[in-house]
């Protein structure tokens, strides 16, 4: 991978791949965005589209859900879970998932390292995760500490029979550890200044993903 | 909202602002929950040395801070003036220093002496936590006082809270009237003019001499212990003329006829300031206070660790 970076560092401000998506057809991007503010690399009707593609991806291996759980990381996992969960629900017709948050800020590994503290959120688990099959979700898989903080947060409430990962936007090129998502809304190519922004619904006011050259303010 | 304190140490609730104390209550929420679960440790400080210093007996302070250590996955050293060198005739900054080099990156001080943490927050550079100077404050009860309240009456601004007993040799009365004081409560004091120092009314606090009066105003009563071993003299007749006068019991409660909450710091000295069927009481939330010290330690150490 380090050719390619080098390449994307020395000709491209942007440079966006979205493959291997089973369902959706290929998406086509322009490869040059505006510096000044973020560019929607996932629409509202798009959003939508791939949503439900999870959910299916995640019924085709979960079947009716009586083992699994759907664990949703604070904060940007939430609205994921919630989501998903309510999706499932209609398009299965199963009465109840299981589904929870989980707060990681007391087991991340940099909480002393970075510059700005994070605050702590609420884990709302009401279960144990004993023999279960757990699926973790977070809207945006980057370096992977976020997960792995995440994993050995899920060994406080027992031991899952099966952890899989589900990540709503995968940068798959700025990985610090060796973590992959088994579900993967897109993917996305891009430097380590940029930065994805994940809009809601319910929170922002639509459904999107935006991609910025640098972090906002 | 902030995330971090505005201060390395935690010396006194005088030096902390209401964020602060929003932001340590906020945190102290969360560990609250992590404590209920089975496994209730969280990897946070498995980087950082804590030394417990204390040179003043301690049972409640010390366990609840050296629970809040290990739940946090810090390593702990425990020191207590009596087994040490102090007795030898060792200076405080010495005792401090040498524990320092042995790379110890946190310290919890309790020390007979009012601003001993302050006097080494000037020499040292490890993170000092304030667990009793002598009669000067003692914020981290506070802390988990206010944070009770809280968790009883919701928002504490308003809300009327009265302090009771010995408060001229009271950490714990000082320390509670800063922090009540930040977070909008009103506070009252009441025990026998012997015990109120004169300087009260300078720091807002409203003084009162009748129990039953300040029970009738009260929101809160947090009743204090009679602290015998600070008091050189004789500063009332007799411990059984003292809880006649000024000691709260079943009778006085229900006279008034309201939900008054009822706290006390401990130790409690039974039939002397509260009688035992006060302080065994539904109203009693004496138990929740030191369940609520581990929560709200955690916090303190948490938040202090990582201002670096």
């Amino acid at each position: 991978m380090e050719w390619l970076k080098k390449l994307l560092n020395k000709h491209l401000q942007f440079f966006l791949v979205d493959c291997l998506l089973p369902t959706t057809k290929l998406p086509t991007f322009p490869t040059f965005a505006p510096m000044s503010n973020g560019r929607v690399i996932l629409p509202t009707e798009r959003f939508a589209l791939t949503i439900d593609r999870l959910c299916h991806q995640l019924i085709e291996n979960h079947d009716d859900f009586q083992n699994t759980c759907l664990i949703g990381i604070q904060q940007g996992g939430v609205p994921l879970v919630n989501r998903i969960h309510q999706r499932l629900l209609e398009i299965t017709g199963i009465p109840r998932i299981e589904y929870g948050k989980l707060d990681i800020t007391f087991y991340r590994d940099d909480f002393r390292h970075r510059s700005k503290p994070i605050r702590a959120s609420v884990t709302e688990m009401d279960f144990l995760i004993e023999g279960k099959n757990v699926v973790l979700m977070d809207d945006v898989l980057y370096t992977g500490r976020s997960v792995q903080a995440a994993m050995s947060a899920l060994g406080d409430f027992g031991r899952a029979q099966k952890v899989e990962l589900l990540t709503l936007v995968d940068r798959r090129f700025n990985r610090d550890l060796p973590i992959k998502s088994d579900y993967t809304g897109i993917r996305v190519d891009s430097l380590d200044d940029a930065y994805v922004r994940v809009d809601w619904q319910e929170v922002e006011g639509e459904d999107q993903v935006l991609l910025f050259p640098q972090k906002e303010d | 909202m902030q995330a971090q304190l505005s201060t390395k140490h935690l010396l006194g609730i005088k030096y902390l602002t209401e964020d602060d104390i929003q932001l340590i209550f906020e945190t102290a929420d969360e560990f609250k929950e992590v404590i209920n679960r089975p496994i209730k440790k969280v990897p946070s400080l498995r980087d950082i040395t804590v030394a417990n210093m204390f040179f003043e007996n301690s049972t409640r302070t010390r366990i609840s801070f050296e629970l809040a250590e290990k739940r946090l996955s810090a390593d702990t050293v425990n020191f207590s003036a009596s087994a040490s060198s102090v007795s030898k005739g060792e200076t405080l900054l010495d005792t401090v220093n040498n524990v320092l080099s042995m790379k110890v990156d946190m310290i919890v001080m309790r020390h007979p002496a009012p601003g001993a943490p302050q006097f080494l927050a000037r020499n040292i550079s490890a993170n000092i936590i304030n667990a009793g100077d002598g009669t000067h404050e003692h914020p981290t009860q506070a802390l988990l006082d206010a944070y009770s309240i809280r968790e009883q009456l919701g928002d504490l601004a308003g809300k009327k809270i009265a302090i009771f007993g010995d408060i001229t040799h009271s950490r714990v009365a000082l320390s509670n009237i800063f922090c009540l004081q930040k977070l909008g409560a009103e506070v009252k004091v009441c025990g026998p003019p012997t015990l109120i120092p004169k300087h009260l009314p300078a720091l807002g606090v409203g003084v009162e001499h009748d129990v039953r009066k300040t029970l009738e105003w009260c929101d809160v009563a947090n009743v204090l212990r009679i602290q015998l071993e600070r008091q050189d003299i004789k500063y009332f007749p007799s411990l059984r003329e003292y809880s006649q006068y000024f000691g709260i019991n079943k009778e006085l409660l229900d006279s008034i006829g309201k939900k008054i909450i009822i706290m006390h710091p401990g130790p409690i000295n039974r039939g002397v300031e509260i009688t035992s069927d006060v302080a065994d009481s539904e109203h009693s939330i004496i138990l929740q206070q030191v369940e609520n010290g581990v929560s709200v330690r955690m916090a303190v150490l948490y938040l202090l660790a990582a201002r670096k």
